[in-house]
């Protein structure tokens, strides 16, 4: 069985409305297009119009009135067609889903998903290529996940449904159209992963390499690369950015004593740079051989020119040079 | 009868200018606002002494507003709002000494002293918001989730003139008329944002007239029957005749400043503050209203004073008399029981709190 990561998302959100008649879909394109990334394709015939909602190019406006139904008792699913245009709906994210439940003493929560493609794209310019995974990831109240594979996205999307919480869900558009095997738990329609747990991918005894989202593939394919030359690196899928799992982080580390972090956004306050706040802070620093390695993008708005692209985000070569680095092989 | 000058219309026809109320109901409004007064007044004075913290916006003259509301819509009808939102938390289900604990921070507060004075919350009443003009696509969404479970009630999405130039105040109109959404929109128009006089800082100050497609009425916001008489209409129209979303404007002013640390005489001059609290009072509105019916005697009147500064005065000691909330509750209602990480983490790295 194999299944691509739209197919997933699709059946994830499939299966929950049909589980729970709260649950409805609402955002731009999501219905007689069937989704600009066709995510959502086919939930209109399902489940018509009440439950599947094309919104006006309005993003503020439709995530505070999918924040509000929440509010109200309602399990919104507001997709974003990208991440990119959120940044105009952030207020709301943050200030009306993230902190509601904190401000009134627990009297309103807000289970509310807020998903859609995140991350670089190819060839689409500064403004349409950006990796938001830190910049929610800072927020108490959010719940922040970016997913890799078919089971990743259904299982994980799934759980952000469910859980009553407000769940920034971060895909990416590269990511829609590749398959991945599912296991028969994983083709079910009771197959939840933990929102907080990551998965190691790989294991390995060398190097620990963490990634999340797109960066995964690149860290398994570098990871391969290394095998050639007897490295065993261990690749652990974050799967969540919060909670951020840093006991299988440290774990891992005890086991190898290096650490690569790997991630698409901008260097500064990045994930990668709160992976190493953490480990410093604790007992897993006692472990490390050598510094923590970060790959990251580069500190550059996201050029269009294909050459200059390639060179803003992590390739499965840079995570292979930087892993041989932190375990001193140069050559 | 109302006066004639009482409402303006936008694409609708206007509120009967007759109406009936009974002797119970004006005198329970007259005893809601002259409690809402007080309540305010005694925030006002606990902030000036120090005991209040931050922000704290008043609503004193604005209480026809309120109360007007609250007695012309269905108890289960939603009311959000912005930062100036003490007396709906209280006639929406909360208490004074509820709203009263949680501006002195105090775990009897209506969210556990843990919102402060513009967070404060009931099953019906979604807040007191901080950010200006947010909650106006948020009470869309509470409409939208009205419709949705097919409730014959409607939401009522409050913000200031202030307000009504944000970009998402439009989009949620835009959306709620699409959609035939049961939103009562309500600008509360006290004249001005913060400093800024509406006719500083909106192109059009006839805001009843701001929602394109959407028909709106400017309501006389000072008089208490006429804020009730057009909310029971604007709640017919969007919830009985299911014909849409309306915009009320309740034209009121505000004697105080914006917030506590404005003295509110730097826009405006004293005389200005002045001629409105001697010639459009809303509680001296009611009040004439009840002598030239003879529903009360002016003793009867002094007794129900009486009566709220007492009650108000017993609130605030219960308030004082609550603690402070018990430090473990700096941790919680961050997610959901059971929902929680593992643990988060405090200043430094061993202030760590486990779940």
């Amino acid at each position: 069985n194999s299944m691509t990561v739209r197919e997933a998302l699709n059946a994830a959100m499939e299966e929950e409305m049909i589980r729970d008649e709260s649950v409805f879909v609402i955002g731009e394109e999501v219905a007689r297009y069937n989704g600009a990334y066709k995510v959502t394709k086919g939930l209109l015939d399902k489940f018509g119009e009440k439950r599947v909602i094309d919104t006006p190019i309005t993003e503020m406006g439709f995530a505070g009135i999918a924040t509000g139904a929440a509010m109200a008792g309602l399990r919104p699913i507001c997709e974003f067609m990208t991440f990119n245009f959120a940044m105009q709906a952030i207020d709301q994210i943050i200030n009306s889903a993230g902190k509601t439940n904190y401000m009134s003493g627990g009297g309103m929560n807000v289970p509310i998903v807020f998903r859609g493609p995140n991350g670089a794209a190819m060839g689409v310019g500064a403004q349409h290529s950006q990796d938001y995974a830190s910049w929610y990831g800072q927020i108490p109240g959010l719940k922040v996940v970016s997913p890799w594979s078919a089971e990743d996205c259904k299982g994980l999307l799934k759980a952000a449904i469910r859980d009553p919480n407000p769940v920034v869900f971060l895909e990416n558009e590269m990511l829609y159209g590749v398959s991945f095997p599912m296991s028969p738990e994983a083709m079910s329609d009771d197959f939840l992963l933990e929102i907080g747990k990551a998965k190691i991918e790989l294991e390995g005894s060398d190097v620990t390499i963490v990634a999340h989202s797109k960066m995964v593939a690149h860290s398994l394919e570098a990871a391969e690369e290394l095998a050639k030359e007897g490295i065993k690196a261990e690749v652990i899928n974050l799967r969540s950015i919060r909670p951020l799992d840093i006991d299988t982080i440290k774990a891992s580390i005890k086991k190898t004593n290096r650490l690569v972090t790997v991630e698409g956004g901008f260097p500064a306050f990045g994930v990668g740079s709160e992976i190493c706040a953490q480990v410093i802070e604790s007992e897993a620093f006692d472990y490390l051989d050598a510094p923590v390695e970060r790959v990251t993008g580069a500190d550059v708005p996201t050029p269009y020119a294909a050459n200059l692209e390639l060179l803003a985000f992590p390739d499965t070569q840079t995570i292979v040079k930087v892993a041989k680095r932190a375990l001193y092989r140069t050559n | 009868k109302l006066h004639e000058d009482s409402f303006r219309a936008f694409n609708c026809e206007l509120p009967e200018l007759d109406v009936e109320v009974t002797k119970d109901q004006l005198i329970g409004m007259y005893r809601d606002m002259t409690l809402m007064r007080r309540m305010e007044q005694a925030c006002g004075q606990l902030y000036q002494a120090k005991l209040i913290r931050g922000f704290c916006h008043l609503a004193i003259g604005q209480e026809a507003v309120s109360v007007g509301l609250h007695n012309g819509l269905h108890p289960e009808d939603y009311i959000i709002t912005s930062y100036r939102c003490h007396p709906f938390a209280v006639l929406r289900g909360g208490s004074i000494k509820g709203v009263v604990a949680e501006l002195l921070g105090r775990h009897g507060g209506m969210s556990k002293g843990k919102g402060g004075s513009m967070h404060i919350f009931t099953p019906t009443f979604f807040g007191g918001n901080g950010i200006v003009g947010a909650q106006v696509p948020l009470g869309a969404g509470l409409a939208l989730a009205q419709q949705y479970k097919g409730q014959d009630r409607c939401a009522v999405a409050m913000y200031g003139d202030g307000a009504a130039n944000q970009g998402q105040v439009f989009e949620a109109f835009n959306m709620a008329k699409l959609w035939n959404l049961p939103a009562v929109f309500l600008c509360e128009n006290n004249k001005y944002g913060m400093g800024t006089s509406a006719e500083r800082s909106s192109m059009n100050t006839e805001y009843f007239t701001r929602g394109d497609k959407i028909p709106g009425i400017q309501v006389n916001g000072m008089d208490i029957i006429a804020t009730r008489q057009a909310i029971e209409f604007a709640r017919k129209w969007t919830v009985e005749d299911k014909r849409g979303p309306i915009l009320l404007e309740y034209v009121t002013y505000r004697y105080g400043g914006h917030s506590m640390s404005d003295p509110g005489t730097t826009y405006r001059t004293r005389e200005e503050v002045q001629r409105m609290r001697s010639t459009q009072d809303p509680i001296h509105g009611l009040q004439k209203y009840i002598e030239e019916w003879g529903l009360a005697t002016e003793q009867e009147l002094k007794q129900f004073d009486k009566d709220a500064k007492k009650t108000v005065d017993a609130a605030v000691e219960e308030a004082k008399a609550s603690p402070e909330p018990p430090v473990g509750l700096l941790w919680t209602d961050i997610y959901q029981p059971g929902s929680e990480p593992k643990f988060m983490r405090g200043r430094e790295r061993e202030e760590i709190h486990h779940f």
